[in-house]
């Protein structure tokens, strides 16, 4: 009989994927195991796997943009959809998987899900607590705006309620006020009632006013127009329509290692590309399983790859991984014809006819698969 | 097969004056075409020196007939130079950059000798130069004047479409020219163009070349008129303006004259170029058309590039309707006599296969497996006729190639577009049939995405053994039955073949010998087993369990839910009474119904396992075997479904009216609720979207409840119910709405709303919130739909057309732009994934080397079997 170092031993000992590898220790920790059992069980795995490597010269890229095109004919266009909260829009289906696919520097529908740290998650007030504080607060959370046309005023009523609710006080929101719109705010007898004057008595002046008010952020993160919170399982979770993720994971009780965002842009930009890749990979994933579609991982993985291999995150098409091909037929051919061939000209660029496309244009054989396989015959 | 010529690389460049003049066979001098005896004229836009179209006529280049002789360029030599407008925006940037006296790049020496190293670094990488480039043009337009010549650099405007404007004046193409032939090759390096290829003064043309004869062909109309191609048309212009301007230049036009015709002829040019520049009026045919000149022609997906470069025509393939045809096997495809005796295979004719294909060259072109043509050793072809084939028969030597008929067994390429993914294209063995149709098995409809209601398909004949080697191993249905997109079997029971399995198994029905019989009469080999018991008058009996293990591998160890497991909060397993829990042992059905989960095409269980446990050929039979095994199933009990299997007893119409009309009630209880202000809005929500997902909220449960209403009435010996449990085909769902309620129509997503002001229809009071005003529809496809309900339905239908035209639209371009960027990557014998320039996008192919459609040999689940099945041996 083995002991469990022993087996250990052997199974690391072996180029296998950590998926068997886990699988092994799995099945074998526990169990007693004879050196020639152990041998078999090993030699069949690695027999298994070796079966199931791919083959060289196999024309994964196509392979990988079939099956995630493939199943696009058959994703739904609605755009809105509810996903996991009722609350918050979230795009789904074919309009997503374009967005991912075109790196489009903000989503349609930015949201983040953040996760808190272990004292805040099980707490709801707590929870809450961060919510207020992402959220942004604009004049019309905390009461009502008005104007006084005879006096050519803006009259701003607080709620006391909402102003404890948001844990701002009369005072602070004046002083923001004053400080963004650089006027001076009158806060007669210290209450609820702020008043506010444009710096030339005009109508238009005071409607813009009024506009540049509402749009103020007095408190929280701009663009984070709204922080829900539910319970999933036994924590709290915030979902945020709008997103800001920097300013987000610098919160108290934000926790950093499980709050993300939608917008891979942003993540690669605050996180690095490794995050963006696996970024792209998961919300690929997430909105082909959304739609109860099946793909391997694999696929998805090889896009992410190609899109984020130089060190940024490029759009599949003529703007990102099609437009900077080395072939100048491929690209020809793709899009925008007559520009690259014009390009081309100007700078003396060879096309060494490596690719798909260029080899069917001239006629031969294309150097991948069947076609990439070259025997010497010994005479 | 040997390409006989490699091309290697193809290097792109701009052609100088000169070498238009070298290539050129004839210097094009008058305007005319064909002179009145319909022969072209010399050193026109025809002459016979550029190729020739008319049939009779020979090259009087290259001697060669029409279709032969390619065709040759001309030239015109332009009075005054034009600029080609596709570089104008770069000719815009050198003049800019460039000194205006000594025509030297505006960058200090040291400035240039680092830009050309950087460039030189990103070429080598195979990087783009394009933001570099700009860089440098817009650091060289930062100096005001000249740091060589000290001569002050003036601000250059630059006006649509092609107008230069220096210091108010307009400057010349050949002023331009003038300034770019002295810049020197040194500086040209420093702006990323290549100056042995792409001299800057080339984009200033003083020749223009005249295209061959063979690709501007004219056509003869019936009238016997002949038609110009648009680019003759073009030419025709350009030369008459450039001997107008030459003679009005050579008579001392005045200067405001000369002008006029430099800029008509810079015009012509540019449109012959391109026809849609802005600001550019496009040059029309007489009939108001516009022109399809040079750039139009490459354009776009009829263009040359995508149209006829990328897309090739091919011989010897045949489109026809598709139907089915249960009897053949999944790899078999039905092949029309018709086609099959037009369509042939090259044989070449050896000392072993002589007598053989003689005997097909006697048979002669009308019976069918017959010989169309014959090409002999010295490549002279001969077709077979009647009279002819005895003798060409005897002729026969070794050598020759006979073009046999398509027959039976031959390998040929199936395919249906659009070709979403490699499972379009799958090789089938040729049946020939009689009739005018395709015939496949409906068990290869999935990965087609076919289906009978008028498809057609092609069929494509490989004419190399090398072709029909890759197709055998690589393209044959039996080995696409897995798919790469998920690792699972693609391939299965659809429709009938998954009721009828259904039918068979579900249960322990008795079937009497002659009904066993009849399931079996199609397999050779197969013994009945023992029967499962004698019913009362001592006749042996068997049931559709032990009949349909029949079919199953020895050695086929499988436990899975059946789909219409019902999932029970306690699973009983095998005391399922539902009989949903399916048990095979040894290649015995022990237990459960075989549904769409065991058999059907993206999920079926057992064919997962046939496949991975053993192989295609034996998934194959196995497929083969179920689809006669369950048609004959389904043809024991008899099936049918027609209008009266929707009515539900009247005691279930009242229940469900009486869920419908409750359902109204508290829809109106909201309603009024919003209305006295009392409705407490969702967290994040406005009042009127709370109101409106409860009403959508209260309507979905009464549908569903109704639903489950008329469920309770429809049993198993509902054939409605019998094809959606078993996931054959629809679901309670259609059922649902045929036999108690559609439900509530939507128009993305919400109710409908919109309409007349403030209501949907004139039927309806302004205002109203309630059920039926906003497309709530009570009645089920049955009883028919009241005239509103009718109108909202079709208010939902219309969405899902449009919805389904813009996705098709929207997920093919998504399709073209994935396989363009990906098709190039490629697994390299290291392991690595790389793209054509050898840059590695992944390490390892998707981290650990697998293929997906093999993911199950690598996976946790198999690792379990291995290690139970040594451990379970070597405990004996």
């Amino acid at each position: 009989m083995l002991n469990e170092a022993e087996v250990e031993e052997a199974i690391t000992s072996l180029d296998l994927p950590q998926s068997i590898v886990a699988a092994l220790r799995e099945g074998l920790f526990g169990v007693s195991v004879t050196k020639e059992q152990l041998d078999q069980i090993l030699e069949q795995v690695m027999a298994d796997y070796d079966h199931a490597k791919v083959e060289p010269c196999e024309a994964v890229g196509v392979v990988a943009a079939q099956s995630i095109g493939e199943p696009g004919t058959q994703m739904t266009m609605r755009t809105f959809h509810y996903a996991g909260v009722a609350e918050i829009n979230v795009t789904l289906g074919l309009p997503r998987l374009i967005e991912i696919v075109d790196a489009r520097k903000v989503p349609s529908t930015p949201t983040m899900t953040i996760r808190l740290t272990e004292q805040y998650a099980g707490d709801r007030d707590l929870a809450r607590e961060v919510a207020w504080a992402i959220e942004s607060t604009s004049i019309l959370h905390l009461g009502s705006i008005a104007t006084d046309l005879a006096e050519m005023n803006v009259l701003i009523e607080l709620s006391p309620e909402a102003l404890v609710q948001r844990k701002i006080t009369a005072e602070e929101v004046a002083e923001r006020l004053g400080e963004e719109m650089r006027l001076s705010v009158d806060q007669p007898g210290g209450g609820n009632l702020l008043i506010m004057a444009p710096e030339e008595p005009s109508y238009r002046e005071l409607l813009q006013l009024v506009e540049k008010i509402k749009k103020l952020s007095l408190k929280g993160i701009d663009g984070i127009k709204r922080v829900v919170i539910r319970k999933e399982g036994d924590e709290y979770v915030l979902y945020t329509e709008g997103s800001a993720l920097k300013k987000v994971l610098q919160f108290e009780g934000v926790d950093p290692g499980r709050t993300k965002t939608n917008n891979i842009t942003e993540i690669g930009e605050v996180l690095g590309i490794e995050a963006a890749r696996n970024a792209i990979i998961n919300e690929a994933t997430d909105t082909l399983r959304e739609q109860g579609l099946a793909v391997d991982v694999r696929h998805i993985m090889l896009v992410s790859d190609i899109m984020t291999c130089d060190g940024e995150v490029k759009q599949i098409g003529r703007h990102g991984v099609s437009g900077e091909k080395a072939s100048v037929l491929a690209r020809a051919a793709f899009e925008v014809t007559v520009n690259h061939i014009l390009d081309a000209a100007i700078r003396g660029d060879v096309d060494d006819l490596r690719g798909v496309t260029e080899n069917v244009i001239v006629g031969q054989p294309i150097q991948l698969g069947t076609g990439d396989v070259q025997l010497v015959a010994k005479r | 097969m040997t390409v006989p010529k490699r091309i290697g690389k193809i290097r792109f460049g701009l052609i100088s004056p000169q070498e238009f003049r070298k290539m050129s066979v004839v210097k094009i001098i008058t305007a005319d075409t064909y002179d009145d005896d319909g022969f072209p004229i010399d050193m026109g836009l025809m002459d016979p020196r550029l190729g020739v179209i008319d049939p009779g006529l020979r090259c009087r280049s290259c001697a060669g007939r029409p279709g032969e002789c390619p065709g040759h360029f001309g030239h015109i030599d332009l009075i005054a130079p034009v600029i080609h407008v596709g570089f104008a925006k770069l000719i815009r940037k050198l003049l800019r950059a460039v000194c205006r006296d000594c025509s030297r790049l505006m960058l200090l020496e040291h400035e240039k000798v680092t830009y050309i190293e950087q460039i030189k670094t990103l070429v080598r990488l195979g990087q783009p130069t394009d933001d570099l480039v700009s860089k440098i043009f817009a650091e060289a337009r930062k100096h005001k004047t000249c740091p060589y010549c000290g001569a002050p650099q003036q601000e250059i405007k630059f006006e649509r479409p092609l107008a230069y404007i220096e210091e108010g004046h307009k400057l010349t193409a050949s002023d331009i020219r003038d300034r770019f032939e002295k810049i020197p090759d040194a500086d040209i390096e420093a702006v990323g163009m290549n100056s042995a290829t792409a001299r800057p003064e080339w984009m200033i043309l003083t020749v223009l070349p005249v295209p061959p004869v063979t690709m501007r062909p004219s056509i003869t109309l019936e009238s016997g008129q002949r038609s110009e191609d648009d680019l003759t048309h073009k030419l025709v212009d350009i030369i008459r303006i450039n001997q107008r301007f030459q003679e009005n230049r050579e008579a001392g036009a005045p200067q405001l004259i000369i002008e006029d015709l430099w800029e008509l002829l810079q015009y012509h040019v540019t449109t012959f170029l391109d026809n849609t520049v802005s600001g550019v009026p496009p040059a029309r045919h007489r009939s108001g058309r516009p022109l399809k000149t040079l750039s139009q022609r490459l354009k776009g997906k009829e263009g040359r590039f995508r149209g006829s470069l990328s897309g090739k025509r091919v011989n010897f393939s045949a489109r026809t309707v598709i139907s089915p045809d249960p009897n053949l096997s999944i790899n078999e495809v039905g092949v029309p006599l018709e086609v099959a005796k037009e369509l042939s295979v090259p044989l070449i004719v050896n000392v072993r296969n002589m007598e053989m294909i003689k005997q097909f060259v006697r048979r002669g072109p009308d019976n069918h497996p017959g010989v169309n043509y014959i090409t002999r050793s010295d490549g002279r072809r001969v077709k077979v006729t009647d009279k002819n084939c005895e003798e060409v028969a005897d002729q026969l030597e070794t050598g020759w190639k006979v073009d046999r008929q398509l027959n039976d067994g031959d390998i040929v390429l199936f395919n249906r577009q659009p070709s979403l993914h490699r499972m379009s294209i799958m090789a089938h063995r040729v049946k020939v049939m009689p009739y005018k149709t395709f015939r496949l098995n409906p068990a290869v409809c999935p990965p087609y995405n076919a289906d009978f209601d008028g498809d057609e398909m092609n069929m494509h004949v490989p004419q190399t053994e090398e072709a029909r080697a890759e197709a055998h191993i690589l393209m044959r249905v039996q080995e696409n039955i897995l798919s790469p997109r998920f690792g699972g079997p693609i391939i299965g029971g659809i429709h009938d073949y998954v009721t009828g399995s259904f039918l068979l198994t579900h249960g322990r029905k008795p079937i009497d010998r002659q009904g066993a019989m009849e399931l079996l009469k199609k397999y050779d080999g197969i013994d009945l087993p023992p029967p499962a018991g004698t019913d009362d008058s001592g006749e042996p009996y068997w049931t559709g369990k032990q009949i349909f293990s029949l079919i199953l591998p020895r050695g086929l160890n499988l436990t899975f839910k059946a789909d219409f497991c019902p999932s029970c909060d306690q699973c009983k397993e095998e005391n399922c009474e539902n009989d949903a829990y399916v048990v095979i042992r040894d290649g015995n059905l022990i237990q459960g119904t075989i549904d769409s989960a065991a058999v059907g095409a993206f999920k079926g269980k057992i064919i997962d396992r046939v496949i991975k446990q053993f192989n295609p050929t034996i998934a194959s039979t196995f497929l083969d075997r179920m689809t006669l095994l369950a048609l004959r199933g389904i043809m024991l009990s008899g099936f049918s479904f027609g209008i009266d299997d929707e009515d539900i007893p009247p005691a279930a119409s009242d229940q469900i009216k009486e869920v419908t009309r409750v359902a109204r009630e508290n829809v109106e209880k909201l309603i009024s609720a919003y209305n006295a202000g009392e409705l407490e809005p969702l967290p994040g929500r406005t009042l009127d979207e709370t109101l409106e997902m409860r009403i959508m909220q209260t309507l979905g449960k009464a549908r569903d409840s109704t639903g489950q209403i008329a469920g309770r009435y429809l049993g198993l010996d509902n054939s409605g119910v019998v094809m959606a449990v078993s996931g054959a085909r629809g679901s309670m769902l259609n059922l649902t709405q045929m036999a108690a309620c559609v439900g509530q129509q939507s128009v993305r997503g919400e109710r409908i709303r919109r309409g007349y002001a403030d209501r949907t229809l004139p039927h309806f009071q302004r205002g109203d919130l309630g059920a039926e005003a906003h497309g709530f529809v009570e009645s089920s496809y049955k009883d028919g739909l009241n005239p509103t309900e009718f109108f909202f339905h079709a208010i939902g239908g219309r969405e899902g057309l449009v919805d389904t035209a813009i996705r098709t639209s929207q997920s093919g371009y998504l399709q073209r732009r994935l396989v363009n960027a990906l098709q190039d990557l490629e697994v390299k014998y290291d392991g690595t994934v790389r793209e054509t320039r050898g840059m590695i996008v992944q390490f390892r192919y998707g981290e650990d080397g697998v293929d997906a459609s093999r993911r199950d040999y690598a996976g946790p689940e198999n690792v379990k079997r291995i290690i139970g099945r040594v451990l379970a041996t070597e405990g004996r």
